[in-house]
């Protein structure tokens, strides 16, 4: 018979109302040990691996580090500050040359002008960059007319010397273009109006640019002899991001296109630019190119390698940009047609937008290796980042053992920083484009 | 067809540019009020930027002598630098009026390219480095010694003649760059290293310790560098060709940047006639009478350019050696203003 007079809660058989507390886990499996066990030392050729890579660092960290910053000499005006024993990198070098590493032989009293552009370029492509800034079509305004008008003659001083020669063969060749326009839609029968309005608004902003460009502001000339450094660097690869963009489109657009004559142009422009190194274009434009042209006529040295680069950068985008658009299904184009689209329609709403977003880190990458490239100018005699740090290698004055090996250190430091950006950029526009397949 | 015609395209293009090369250069650079000048695009002591950017070297100071000369003012000079293959073609096609870019005077370059040296401004040559511990102090004494050198360059071809020719035995340590070299001789892989002389001493003050290193005296080849300048106009050459003599007549004569004003006082017939104080010398060349007077005041005489660029004082340190005067037991000669 049970007992029934024990007392309430207590039993004999032992139920369990709540959890045990819980033993910590075995020492090797959490914590920094555990952690270490998981990924450094979890079989014997991983631990054999690890303590080669520790051993790797301990053995090549300290001495670059001391190098560096440790043994390296901040101060001084001379190579006696760097020649000293066992010194390490020679920053003061830097330091010295830091304003012709910047501008190169840009007059001192004129920096202001290169850095006024600089802020103001900063400003307008953060104002596009960053989404919640309001204004965009504004800012696009002013980073692709206003702004490379406002930077030309910034940078160069303006005052162009356009002759009145000039300025009559352009309003003679307006005049034709807007009789030519008359012309076809009266033949069309469409009423000319619109069209006339257009080209003409067209050929008064060229005017307005081209006065802009001619006007004396009062600015001190500074020819493109005298640039360098990081400037040049940036305008080279500036212009050609921003010229090799759209060109570059268009040809890819013309590579698929179905009429035969578009197509081979752009195939032959592709190609050629595509199969000849920059290197040797550069130094055609430099070489060859006197030869042909009458003296006296002489083509601005920058002005070459700009072209060039521009060329050459676009004949890489168009191919970036084709793989993009053969990456959209065919739906997409029949779908546009089917909407009663036009071409250009189709291609600026439907089908580019996606093309673009696809290859955004090709896109990117052809952008660094164009910024990279620039370094080529010096085969031409102008002067970039890297360009100028070696130049001032040959100064005496600063001949060190360690000289060479800082200023190279210092000018892949500002590539790196340049496309580095870059690249997190890129990263960040994917993320923000890519809502459609995010998971 | 084509194979017919492109060579004569390429002629008429070239022809075009030789021609419009005998145009006045003079008159050309008065017209547009400075010289164009192709400079090295950087070398130690011949032309180098300095902290603030304006160009410095013995080549530079060429330029900056005819800059005086014509204008009065060594600053109407403007620089193209120009790679090693670029400079004759911009020299042949007008982009720069004188080309001073340590260019070695040599019979295919003087007589095949359509352009004139005017002079030499440096006499350069291949000489030795060692360092001082090893204990020499010729190169005759080299016998058996481990020597760095470039790969594929007449300074390799050079360096077999001497030994040859002198019965010396040596061992080479060949490179293919230069930095290579640099690396090789700074740790100890070789006693000597060979190269022009100027860049011996360009080298030394990257080496861990330059004073522990001496450039040995003897020069086994001849590289004289001078100014180039297109054929065809003979006043512009004589004027480049005159600027540097004036320049070493100075030094000749004593004739300093510092006291040049007051040597036109002199009772020197010599220094007379190059101050333009008698005769009308600087006439004969399109310019004032006083050119060389200008030249010296701005730039200063040969011995001065030496000095503050490359000289003993300068960390690159190089001794006069051949381009002492020739009344010093150099090679730097001039003929007389008269």
């Amino acid at each position: 018979m049970p007992d029934r007079s024990r007392a309430p809660g207590t039993s004999i058989a032992y139920v369990r109302k709540d959890e045990a507390p819980a033993f910590s886990p075995p020492v090797a499996t959490t914590g920094p040990i555990g952690w270490l066990r998981d990924n450094l030392f979890d079989s014997v050729g991983n631990a054999i691996l690890t303590i080669l890579g520790i051993l790797f660092l301990v053995w090549t960290i300290p001495p670059v580090i001391s190098w560096l910053f440790i043994d390296a000499v901040y101060v001084g005006d001379s190579r006696d500050a760097c020649v000293v024993e066992n010194a390490g990198a020679c920053w003061a070098f830097v330091y010295a040359k830091f304003g012709q590493f910047m501008y190169g032989r840009y007059p001192l009293e004129e920096r202001w002008r290169v850095d006024l552009t600089g802020i103001l370029l900063i400003l307008g492509l953060a104002a596009a960059a960053i989404p919640q800034v309001p204004f965009k079509r504004l800012t696009m305004l002013f980073l692709l007319v206003v702004f490379p008008v406002l930077g030309f003659v910034l940078l160069t001083g303006g005052h162009m010397d356009l002759s009145a020669g000039f300025w009559l063969g352009f309003v003679g060749l307006g005049a034709v273009l807007l009789a030519v326009v008359l012309g076809v839609c009266i033949n069309a029968g469409l009423a000319p109006l619109g069209p006339i309005r257009d080209v003409g608004l067209g050929l008064l902003a060229i005017a307005l640019i081209l006065a802009v460009v001619s006007f004396d502001f009062g600015l001190r000339p500074v020819e493109t002899q005298l640039w360098g450094g990081l400037l040049v660097t940036l305008v080279v690869a500036i212009v050609g991001i921003v010229a090799s963009f759209p060109i570059g489109i268009m040809l890819a657009l013309g590579r698929r296109s179905h009429m035969p004559v578009v197509r081979l142009v752009s195939v032959i422009f592709i190609e050629f630019w595509r199969g000849v190194p920059l290197i040797t274009v550069l130094f055609m434009s430099s070489v060859m190119l006197p030869l042909f042209l009458p003296e006296g006529v002489n083509f601005d040295k920058l002005l070459r390698a700009l072209i060039g680069v521009a060329l050459f950068a676009s004949a890489y985008m168009a191919e970036v940009v084709r793989g993009g658009l053969q990456a959209i299904p065919k739906g997409q184009y029949e779908a546009a047609n089917a909407m009663g689209l036009s071409y250009w329609q189709g291609m600026g709403l439907i089908i580019l937008p996606q093309a673009l977003k696809l290859v955004i880190p090709g896109i990117v990458n052809t952008f660094i290796g164009l910024f990279k490239d620039t370094s080529l100018v010096l085969i031409i005699g102008l002067f970039d980042l890297l360009g100028i740090v070696t130049l001032n290698f040959s100064d005496s004055n600063w001949a060190s053992p360690n000289t060479p090996a800082t200023g190279f250190i210092f000018a892949a430091f500002v590539f790196w920083i340049f496309c580095f950006s870059m690249s997190r950029y890129s990263i960040y526009m994917e993320k923000r484009l890519h809502r459609g397949h995010a998971r | 067809m084509t194979s017919k015609i492109l060579p004569i395209v390429f002629g008429a293009a070239l022809g075009v540019a030789a021609t419009a090369a005998s145009a006045a250069t003079l008159d050309d650079v008065k017209a547009k009020g400075f010289v164009q000048c192709g400079s090295n695009t950087g070398l130690a002591g011949f032309a180098a930027p300095d902290d603030k950017g304006e160009w410095n070297g013995i080549d530079v100071d060429v330029c900056r002598a005819i800059a005086a000369a014509i204008f009065d003012d060594p600053k109407a000079v403007k620089f193209t630098p120009l790679t090693a293959k670029e400079r004759f073609t911009a020299l042949q096609t007008g982009e720069v009026d004188v080309l001073v870019r340590n260019t070695t005077w040599t019979m295919s370059r003087d007589t095949t390219l359509g352009l004139n040296f005017a002079g030499v401004n440096y006499y350069d040559g291949q000489g030795f480095m060692v360092r001082k511990s090893l204990d020499v102090t010729s190169a005759l004494e080299l016998s058996g010694a481990s020597v760095c050198v470039q790969t594929g360059t007449t300074t390799e071809l050079n360096l077999t003649d001497y030994f040859k020719a002198n019965g010396m035995e040596y061992k080479p340590v060949v490179f293919e760059k230069l930095e290579e070299v640099n690396a090789a001789y700074d740790a100890n892989r070789c006693d000597v290293y060979t190269t022009d002389a100027s860049g011996l001493y360009s080298i030394r003050l990257q080496l861990t310790n330059p004073g522990d290193h001496m450039v040995l005296p003897e020069i086994i080849s001849k590289e004289p560098l001078g100014p180039v300048v297109r054929q065809g106009d003979d006043q512009w050459f004589n004027l480049v060709r005159w600027t540097l003599f004036a320049m070493i007549n100075a030094e000749e004569m004593g004739v300093t940047m510092a006291n040049v004003e007051e040597m036109k006082g002199s009772d020197n017939p010599n220094v007379k006639r190059l101050l333009g104080v008698d005769g009308k010398f600087g006439e004969a060349i399109g310019l004032s009478n006083d050119w060389a007077a200008r030249i010296i005041k701005h730039v200063g005489n040969y011995g001065e350019v030496f000095d503050r660029n490359v000289g003993p004082n300068t960390p690159l340190g190089i001794a006069r050696g051949v381009n002492a005067l020739w009344s010093k037991g150099g090679l730097q000669y001039a003929p007389p203003i008269r």
